[in-house]
């Protein structure tokens, strides 16, 4: 498995942080390469979701862990 | 040489054929078609208090983020949200809706929303900065950005960002007082256009 280029600390903030900060870290990645983003916003469940479907990057896995959320990502 | 009754048919026959071949052909074609284009959103942005300063920025700064094309308009009191310092405040006066609640204390206090009647809240003289400062302290306590924060998110990700000439004009606005970025001051006309070819278009 590939592994993670970035990873990202996106707890305690709120919609749409999350989602823009995931934005800019992907922006500096290469294609292919992994992102691992935790949050804690439960907005952001969801909202990685749409992210990726309307991006195009690859939602790797979406899980949760010590009351936070652990998204990892694929850029397409 | 073929009789008129042969070309006839031959064209019957080729209408069915094309027909068949685009049923085939355009679903998936309209649908790379739609894939390969960038999304659009235009925002008309008319409000400068510190309540509805946020809407516009955060739609502008997520639709950025998920790779769109973004227009915001600033108009009438959403010109105030282009000043280099952005002094926007939140007034009770006219806000019935806006709970009030408090930002720090216990949980319980926290939770409390205080039945204090509008008219009161907004005749009590400083009451527009108490409401302002304890929005800002909500809304950092929940980690949602600052306006200034979410704006130069915007400009960064290359929200294009105009204002409306005429009400520039009218209040007196210097366009010295924006942030550079802003360099189009525009009219309906110039903006309606851009609007009418977006996918989404909000009044806010």
């Amino acid at each position: 498995m590939t592994a993670i280029a970035q990873k990202l600390d996106a707890r305690g903030l709120n919609c749409p942080l999350p989602i823009l900060r995931t934005r800019k870290a992907i922006n500096q990645m290469e294609s292919g390469e992994l992102v691992e983003v935790t949050a804690t916003d439960p907005g952001s469940i969801k909202d990685m979701q749409a992210f990726c479907k309307q991006t195009g990057n690859r939602l790797v896995s979406s899980s949760e862990a010590d009351n936070s959320f652990v998204f990892l990502i694929e850029k397409a | 040489m073929s009789t008129t009754a042969e070309t006839l048919q031959n064209n019957t026959q080729l209408d069915a054929w094309l027909d068949q071949k685009l049923d085939e052909l355009l679903p998936k074609k309209l649908a790379d078609i739609d894939a390969q284009r960038t999304p659009s959103m235009s925002i008309i942005a008319t409000k400068g208090t510190l309540d509805w300063a946020y809407p516009p920025f955060i739609l502008a700064s997520t639709a950025s983020a998920l790779g769109w094309d973004v227009d915001v308009f600033f108009t009438f009191y959403g010109l105030l949200l282009l000043k280099k310092d952005i002094d926007a405040e939140v007034s009770p006066l006219g806000n019935p809706a806006m709970p009030m609640k408090m930002p720090f204390g216990p949980k319980w206090f926290q939770d409390f929303a205080w039945p204090m009647p509008n008219l009161i809240m907004a005749g009590i003289p400083g009451f527009e900065k108490v409401a302002t400062g304890l929005m800002k302290k909500t809304f950092k306590n929940k980690g949602v950005a600052s306006v200034e924060e979410l704006r130069s998110l915007c400009l960064e990700a290359d929200v294009k960002m105009v204002a409306c000439q005429m009400t520039v004009d009218v209040f007196g606005f210097d366009p010295g007082e924006f942030i550079p970025e802003v360099t189009d001051f525009v009219g309906a006309t110039s903006f309606l256009p851009v609007a009418q070819k977006s996918d989404v278009c909000l009044f806010i």
